[in-house]
């Protein structure tokens, strides 16, 4: 690994603006980068060619005194599920394999006006529906992290490709998107840093949509600071969504300068759970007690309704992407495969084009929204939703922020957990009442497992304040100090 | 008077419930900037949003919903403050999305009233259940290639309102009337241009049949109408076909059909598979619609005089009967022109001449009101010269024609053609005098008693005046002079 | 609650999804499975709460009556898998 694959935004930030290098210099660093790192399988699609003409750019810019922002010239990675202008968007399914879209999703557009250079399209779970980068039409991605046990370890889902790419050094960082733990269950697993913000902050105009009422783009990077100023840049009101809140945006990279003393950290009890591993907790306890370190207060909450939280999900997100993938039909784009007469061809092509996990989730959404079932299961589970967003209401009476671990256990091997779908679903367990409750909730890593692994700790907001999240994630970041690299960058491996 | 069919068993009730679809006057679409026009080289009027590309997401447009508010007005209905779009799924190659965002539970506009104007002078009020929005579909062609079909977007994702009546009508003529009131009243207020023919105005039609007294049994309900004449004809189709089935013993099973006009019949549209499932659900990619009292307010009283109102003002006002009025007032355009006509002037002839001489020379020459040769000024400054005997009744006539040919000013043409009325009875007088010198065997058999060649002497008289002598003037002479 | 494959075969029909027939059995095993673990719903008392409609606490925003868009059938049609001049095409539907 080069020294400018080592850098930080930040880092990189000051390098561009002291000239120690150019935008240029640091994107073929990273292309390199990319290619040395194939076998992870983290891209679907490479974009050398835009990133030196993105890098160029940047430095042209640069000279002329018009740095656009703080992304100016960093070397970015884009999920596949946003749409990227004449490049290939596939969202990791077959269905769209070769479709190029005509036009830019809102978030990478922000990203592309504030100056970041694409490294390419990175591989996901397919439609987002995962939990481990397994369900990728495109194979799955391992994660750099990984035992000396000849097992490949999974980098987490759906955001597995940006997570890997981003945790070995491929790209400074990487666009997520996350539904239910997407951005934060793959940055706890590979060790970086994930941010969802809160429902309505990030345009979804453009992105392939799974749970439209769940959806959200949010950074991926290797520190605090730098998933305050990468979030800077993807945020905006766009009124072409009409979910989007008219929030005031505040600088989140001020928000850093802040400090935690006495500010209250709700512990919520029920996030203690029986999956949990022993060194979860631990690490969750040591978070606790960096915070009261930096003079901030535990206090204990309760959200009774946490348990319910999956089942809920898996209700509502479902349904919501039973009727999103109804566009898949052949007709206008996408695969098609050939037929007799229409009912044939959408029938073929939507069983050809989607994998099983997409089929099965269609099922049960089509299932749970079916005549005579709807009121006992989506409007029950849009019941349990509101219980949920209530409880941290009245939770946040008596905390600024909550910390719990981001999931119960480490990255499983490749290969694991594959019986029963329910296994793959407990990833989410801490992360999904954060998604349903539209809050913002950030995943850093607070160490390793007795073995090796990265660990992540678990920070929820409040509506619209990213500021007391990054806050207190600064703060524990400063205290565990994680520095650690996964194994494929160490030397001699 | 009920309605009745005469079947082997018995006479027989209809009972019928209509689902308009009518499209909103908007220049975009309802939740896409794509344009609305009618007629446009396929798929050019398709934003990416219309054609459900990935990550598209919907807009409202705010003239639609003013749109629907001010048509529920026009119902005298319930405007909802609150109300919720629902996706409703199902798949069809015009339906990109796969899914048509609607409204189900919660719709725009509540209950409602259509007031009919029935040829007996009574009104009829017929029930309105609800006026949702919900995007139309787009186009698919079966007939441009043998094994394809092909589809146009343009149409897709305009704004529709879907007005669903009560099922208070009783007879296809009710139902007819029901339907020109409704498209006057959407006219009226410029939210649907109610054209059946191209389509911006369509018809569900859901009928049953019963014996009188009874409760309501399975209805059918026949798809997209496109014209009144054809709505009532499908319904007594309908109602006779289900009729018979009821006689011979079978029952009438739920289903949806479509009317054949060459055949005079209803089809079965019943397809392998069954009734759809449309898995109704609140459209997560928008919030509920949420209206200001206000702004309802405002929009109520910015609305334009309604035919009802019009109807009652041109019968309490204007002396007219309720049958003129009906007439007059049923069309805007029309209402406006007569009032042009009749203002400052007798409404009773103003309403004559523009129902009678007028209305034939349109409906000759296949114009509209609009489009009328002779302008509404020229109509009424005509009337006038009625009205201060500047010229008869039977001159006015031919002046009309004249006016129709070349838009002339009457004034004008009553100058330049010297048709001004004679009422100089001494000019009259004279004129009796000679005719009547000139014919002593007709006085003669005027005075043995035959009172029919007084018609013969009116019109040599007229004759003798170039027409232009004022006719009861002529008629009083004669008998004066033939009497003695 | 179990699914049985009539009830799987309906739902495949619905999403418009083949599910050849062996694999109707399987298939309702796998989301029987899924159906009973989400029922544990049942349990939670919701007699007092409405269901959520949004989490994002605004008003639906409405858009001017403007034509702004569309106008580019090139960019509509760019990746139609089949398509007849402007038209896309698709096969014939059996009525």
């Amino acid at each position: 690994m080069s020294d400018l694959t080592r850098l930080t935004i930040a880092e990189a930030r000051d390098g561009l603006a002291a000239k120690q290098f150019t935008a240029e210099e640091l994107a073929r660093a990273h292309i390199k980068a990319m290619e040395a790192t194939r076998d992870l399988n983290a891209f679907v699609t490479e974009t050398p060619e835009i990133a030196l003409l993105r890098a160029k750019e940047s430095d042209a810019r640069r000279a002329k005194g018009a740095v656009a922002s703080g992304m100016d010239g960093i070397p970015t990675a884009v999920k596949d599920l946003f749409c990227t202008e004449g490049v290939r968007t596939t969202a990791s399914s077959h269905m769209l394999e070769d479709f190029v879209p005509t036009y830019e999703s809102t978030v990478s557009m922000n990203l592309r006006k504030a100056g970041s250079v694409m490294l390419g399209k990175t591989n996901m779970d397919e439609f987002a529906m995962g939990s481990a980068n397994i369900t990728s039409y495109f194979g799955p991605v391992k994660n750099p992290w990984r035992l000396n046990d000849g097992k490949d370890r999974v980098p987490g889902g759906s955001s597995g490709g940006s997570a890997a790419a981003v945790a070995a050094h491929a790209a400074m960082c990487a666009t997520g998107s996350d539904t239910g733990g997407s951005i934060r269950q793959p940055a706890a697993f590979c060790g970086i840093v994930g941010l969802k913000p809160t429902y309505g902050r990030c345009s979804r105009w453009g992105m392939v949509a799974f749970a439209s009422s769940l959806d959200q783009a949010g950074p991926m990077t290797r520190s605090v600071r730098d998933a305050a100023i990468m979030m800077q840049a993807m945020v905006g009101y766009d009124p072409k969504d009409s979910t989007m809140a008219n929030e005031p945006i505040p600088d989140f990279e001020a928000a850093l300068k802040g400090s935690v003393k006495g500010l209250k950290v709700g512990i919520p009890a029920e996030y203690r759970i029986d999956g949990m591993t022993k060194e979860t907790e631990a690490s969750w306890q040591a978070g606790i007690d960096w915070l009261k370190a930096a003079g901030a207060e535990p206090v204990e909450v309760s959200l009774p309704h946490t348990k319910d939280a999956l089942a809920a999900y898996y209700i509502v997100a479902p349904a919501e992407a039973s009727s999103n993938l109804a566009r898949y039909d052949g007709v206008r784009y996408g695969l098609r495969e050939s037929a007799d007469d229409l009912t044939d061809m959408y029938e073929k092509t939507r069983a050809a084009g989607f994998g099983r996990e997409v089929r099965r989730r269609i099922m049960i959404g089509t299932y749970v929204l079916s005549a005579g079932y709807y009121d006992a299961y989506y409007v029950k589970a849009q019941k349990v939703r509101a219980l949920i967003a209530h409880e941290f209401a009245e939770a946040f009476k008596r905390a600024d922020v909550l910390l719990t671990p981001t999931t119960p256990f480490p990255a499983f091997a490749l290969g694991e957990k594959m019986d029963d779908p329910l296994q793959m679903y407990i990833n989410d367990v801490f992360t999904v009442p954060a998604s349903l409750a539209g809050l913002p909730a950030m995943s850093l890593p607070a160490g390793l497992s007795a073995d090796g692994l990265p660990l992540g700790l678990h920070l929820i907001g409040k509506p619209f304040d990213e500021e007391t999240v990054l806050r207190a994630g600064l703060a524990i970041e400063q205290a565990a100090d994680f520095k650690m690299l996964p194994q494929l960058l160490r030397a001699g491996s | 008077m009920t309605y009745l069919i005469q079947g082997k068993t018995g006479d027989w009730e209809v009972v019928i419930g209509l689902e308009v679809h009518a499209q909103v006057v908007s220049n975009a679409k309802l939740f896409s900037g794509a344009a609305t026009e009618f007629g446009a080289e396929p798929n050019t009027q398709v934003s990416l949003v219309d054609a459900a590309m990935p990550g598209m997401l919907p807009v409202i447009n705010a003239k639609c919903v003013e749109q629907a508010v001010r048509t529920g007005l026009g119902l005298k209905a319930k405007i909802n403050l609150t109300s919720v779009f629902e996706r409703k799924n199902y798949f069809y190659p015009d339906l990109p999305f796969g899914y048509q965002i609607s409204q189900y539970l919660h719709p725009i506009v509540g209950e409602g009233i259509v007031a009919l104007d029935m040829p007996d002078g009574t009104t009829r009020e017929v029930g309105i259940e609800r006026l949702h929005l919900e995007q139309d579909a787009g186009k698919s062609l079966h007939d441009q290639d043998p094994n394809r079909t092909y589809i146009d977007l343009n149409r897709a994702g305009v704004a529709l309102m879907e007005i669903v009546s009560k099922p208070d009508l009783r007879s296809p003529d009710e139902a007819g009337a029901y339907l020109r009131k409704l498209r006057t009243i959407l006219r009226y207020l410029g939210t649907c241009d109610g054209n059946m023919e191209q389509g911006s105005m369509r018809c569900d039609v859901n009928v049953s049949v019963r014996k009188p007294g009874e409760g309501l049994r399975t209805r059918c309900e026949i798809k997209n109408v496109n014209s009144v004449r054809f709505v009532m004809q499908a319904i007594e189709t309908e109602a006779e076909r289900q009729i018979d089935l009821y006689e011979a013993g079978d029952s009438v099973i739920q289903e949806t059909r479509l009317y054949d006009p060459d055949k005079g019949e209803t089809r079965s549209m019943r397809s392998k598979e069954e009734a759809h499932d449309y898995r109704y659900f609140p459209d997560p990619d928008l919030l509920p619609l949420v209206l200001e009292q206000s702004f309802v307010d405002r929009l109520r009283a910015d609305l334009p005089e309604l035919p009802d109102t019009k109807k009652a003002r041109f019968m309490s006002e204007l002396g007219l009967n309720q049958a003129d009025a009906a007439l007059l007032a049923g069309d805007r355009e029309m209402a406006a022109y007569f009032e042009t006509v009749a203002k400052g002037r007798d409404p009773k002839l103003a309403a004559n001449w523009t129902i009678n001489e007028l209305s034939a020379v349109l409906n000759k020459r296949g114009l509209d009101i609009t489009e009328s040769p002779v302008s509404a000024e020229h109509l009424g400054a005509l009337i006038g010269l009625l009205m201060d005997n500047t010229i008869s009744s039977r001159i006015a006539k031919d002046v009309f024609e004249e006016m129709v040919e070349t838009g002339a000013d009457p004034a004008r043409i009553v100058e330049a053609k010297g048709l001004k009325q004679i009422t100089d009875s001494g000019a009259i007088e004279a004129a009796v005098d000679k005719v009547i010198a000139d014919n002593p065997a007709q006085a003669e058999q005027y005075r043995s008693g035959d009172q029919k060649v007084t018609g013969w002497f009116v019109g040599q008289v007229m004759k003798a005046t170039g027409g232009k002598a004022n006719p009861k003037m002529v008629n009083e002479l004669l008998r004066k002079k033939l009497g003695s | 609650m179990a699914l049985d494959t009539e009830t799987v075969r309906r739902i495949a029909r619905l999403a418009r999804i083949r599910v050849p027939e062996d694999d109707l059995a399987p298939l309702a095993d796998e989301l029987s499975h899924i159906m009973n673990w989400v029922e544990q719903l049942d349990a939670v008392d919701t007699s007092n709460i409405a269901a959520l409609t949004s989490v994002a606490d605004i008003r639906l925003p409405q858009r001017e009556d403007k034509v702004n868009d569309g106008g580019a059938p090139e960019k509509v049609l760019a990746n139609a898998p089949d398509r007849q001049g402007n038209f896309f095409a698709v096969p014939k539907v059996v009525e």
